[in-house]
């Protein structure tokens, strides 16, 4: 039988993680995927971080998992909040605009 | 499980984080803005919480919230560092955004959970903890980077700020994952006992990448190499006094917090990280020299300059020894003084009714304000690292403590990247001394102003004289983190 074990775990959470890490820098249309990104991030961690508390039989990965998700949500909600500011004074998200400060 | 929960190690931080909830409730209830009366107020408990911190903090090491917490003389040490430049930048940052229509009583509040953020960060005995510390001041510090919100520049500084930092946690959860998950432990207690001790266990590959990822994240904090991308955009980008704030108690904190971390859990795996903070220790030094000789905005300048003063730091922690870490600490006090005094004089650039931040703006100061180009001076001459002021021995005690471990390179890079960087220092003060004065600067009032310049340049000025306090108290910090 196919039994899902540890290495399975990890290997998804290291694709997503990949993919987040990719998604910031490849993405070049909006700001939002960016912090979908970086939820996925997050979410990467949190699998590996439960994955490894079931295997070694220990807590503390699963309450790091829930202190992860709740600073998680209070990111998102100052990121957005600074989205929206950025777009009052911009009029538009797209990456390519975020071009102001250079050098 | 009858453990006594004893509070008395985390007090500051209770009592700044209270004085910050109820200053917030004050703000939100009161008809006006009030923001020169909170910032006093903050300013005020940022006073009392360092006598807190004072107080609470002895010769003996407490821990509580089940050891995720520690107080020891390196905490101590870091958090007077870290509330005497929030204080100083605070008091520094009301005149200016009194004129700039800024003051909203949400300014002092902020900075003040932001070093509620830092103390726990600086502090941290466990990922968990470090991990809420940080973010506890990295999401007031994006808010405060956004604070002009009607800014382009501002938000998109906010923002730039906002989508790194957050790469930046996420590499370093990452990184404790994989850590936790390869030793079982999270605690900076129990890590050390693995690969320590009489039977060292040898890393696993996955330990050792979360290492680097823990550094890769740790790094973009501090803004070293390669992870410094942000630093310029958000520095040029921010209100003058955030960024003032941005480069002092921040970074120190986050040095600190990086510095516990390497020599503490992993402190016997000294071999594996030296590398790569060398690696990163060369880069900082090399963009903060060669990067700085082309700005025009002082700003932009100085978060070059701290970029080099990160490497500078980073050859103290590359050394791995007690005298390392005391240079790192010796380091982070002198920058501290430096960077609050020459913050001082650009916020004090002000002319035809609005704020400069061109280099060339202070053509002709030593004329027109002959004490502010003084204290400039001095403050670039000991950037610059000219002995006998107080930056020479800044980097004479990092340098000495990497050739002490042997690392000859890196001290040599060092020193030549310090010479490259005296370049826009001494440049500064050319421009002050001997161009000719375009438009002289306003008068900006502000008695907080003089006293931080005043300050700032005793104690560059004074430091060789006295340099006994600060390199004991020193001493004893970074003892505290090798037991024998």
């Amino acid at each position: 039988m196919f039994e899902i074990g540890l290495s399975h775990y990890l290997t998804v959470a290291a694709i997503l993680f990949t993919l987040g890490v990719f998604g910031i820098f490849l993405n070049r249309k909006n700001v939002i995927i960016i912090m979908m990104s970086i939820e996925l991030m997050l979410l990467a961690v949190n699998i590996n971080l439960v994955a490894f508390s079931s295997y070694l039989n220990d807590l503390v990965g699963q309450v790091f998992a829930m202190f992860i998700l709740t600073v998680a949500a209070a990111e998102a909600a100052i990121g957005l909040a600074i989205v929206v500011v950025f777009f009052r004074n911009r009029g538009t998200i797209a990456v390519e605009e975020i071009s102001q400060l250079k050098g | 499980m009858s453990e006594t929960f004893d509070l008395i190690p985390v007090l500051p931080e209770l009592f700044l984080v209270l004085a910050a909830m109820a200053l917030l409730m004050a703000g939100v209830f009161r008809k006006d803005e009030g923001f020169g009366s909170t910032t006093s107020l903050a300013i005020m408990a940022m006073v009392a919480a360092a006598v807190l911190v004072w107080a609470v903090g002895g010769d003996e090491r407490q821990t509580t919230f089940g050891g995720m917490f520690v107080m020891d003389s390196f905490a101590v040490f870091a958090k007077l560092m870290v509330l005497v430049g929030s204080a100083l930048t605070a008091a520094m940052s009301v005149s200016f955004l009194e004129r700039e229509k800024l003051g909203r009583f949400e300014y002092p509040i902020l900075i003040l959970f932001a070093t509620v953020g830092m103390m726990m960060m600086i502090s941290a005995n466990d990922f968990i903890a470090l991990y809420l510390g940080l973010e506890l001041q990295s999401l007031s510090l994006y808010v405060l980077a956004a604070y002009n919100r009607d800014s382009v520049r501002a938000t998109e500084a906010g923002l730039k700020y906002f989508v790194l930092g957050s790469l930046a946690s996420g590499m370093l959860l990452y990184g404790v994952s994989l850590v936790y998950g390869f030793s079982g432990s999270t605690s900076f207690e129990v890590l050390p006992r693995i690969f320590g001790g009489d039977h060292p266990a040898a890393p696993h590959l996955g330990f050792i990448a979360g290492l680097v990822f823990i550094i890769a994240g740790l790094a973009f904090k501090i803004s070293a190499v390669p992870f410094h991308m942000w630093t310029p955009d958000v520095y040029e980008g921010a209100p003058t006094p955030v960024t003032s704030f941005f480069a002092v108690a921040p970074k120190i904190a986050a040095l600190v917090l990086f510095t516990r971390v390497m020599v503490g859990p992993f402190g016997d795996l000294v071999d594996q990280w030296r590398q790569v903070i060398t690696f990163i220790a060369i880069l900082s030094m090399f963009v903060g020299a060669f990067a700085a000789i082309v700005q025009t905005n002082i700003k932009r300048l100085m978060a070059y300059s701290s970029i080099g003063h990160v490497g500078f730091v980073l050859v103290g922690l590359a050394a791995g020894t007690a005298d390392g870490v005391q240079g790192v600490l010796v380091y982070l006090a002198i920058y501290l003084f430096m960077n609050v005094g020459t913050f001082a004089v650009i916020l004090c650039m002000r002319s035809k009714g609005r704020m400069v931040e061109g280099i060339d703006d202070l053509a002709g100061l030593s004329r027109t304000h002959p004490l502010m180009a003084l204290t400039m001076a001095a403050l670039m001459f000991s950037m610059a690292g000219i002995p006998p002021l107080a930056g020479f021995w800044g980097k004479f005690y990092v340098f000495k403590a990497a050739v002490d471990a042997g690392l000859f390179t890196l001290a040599i890079i060092g020193v030549l990247t310090s010479v490259v960087s005296a370049f826009y220092y001494l440049r500064i003060i050319k421009i002050m001394y001997f161009d000719e004065a375009i438009e002289p600067f306003e008068r900006v009032s502000g008695r907080a102003m003089g006293m931080v310049m005043a300050l700032s340049t005793a104690v560059v000025l004074l430091f060789t004289f006295l340099p006994g306090p600060l390199l004991t108290s020193a001493k004893a910090a970074a003892s505290v983190l090798f037991p024998q």
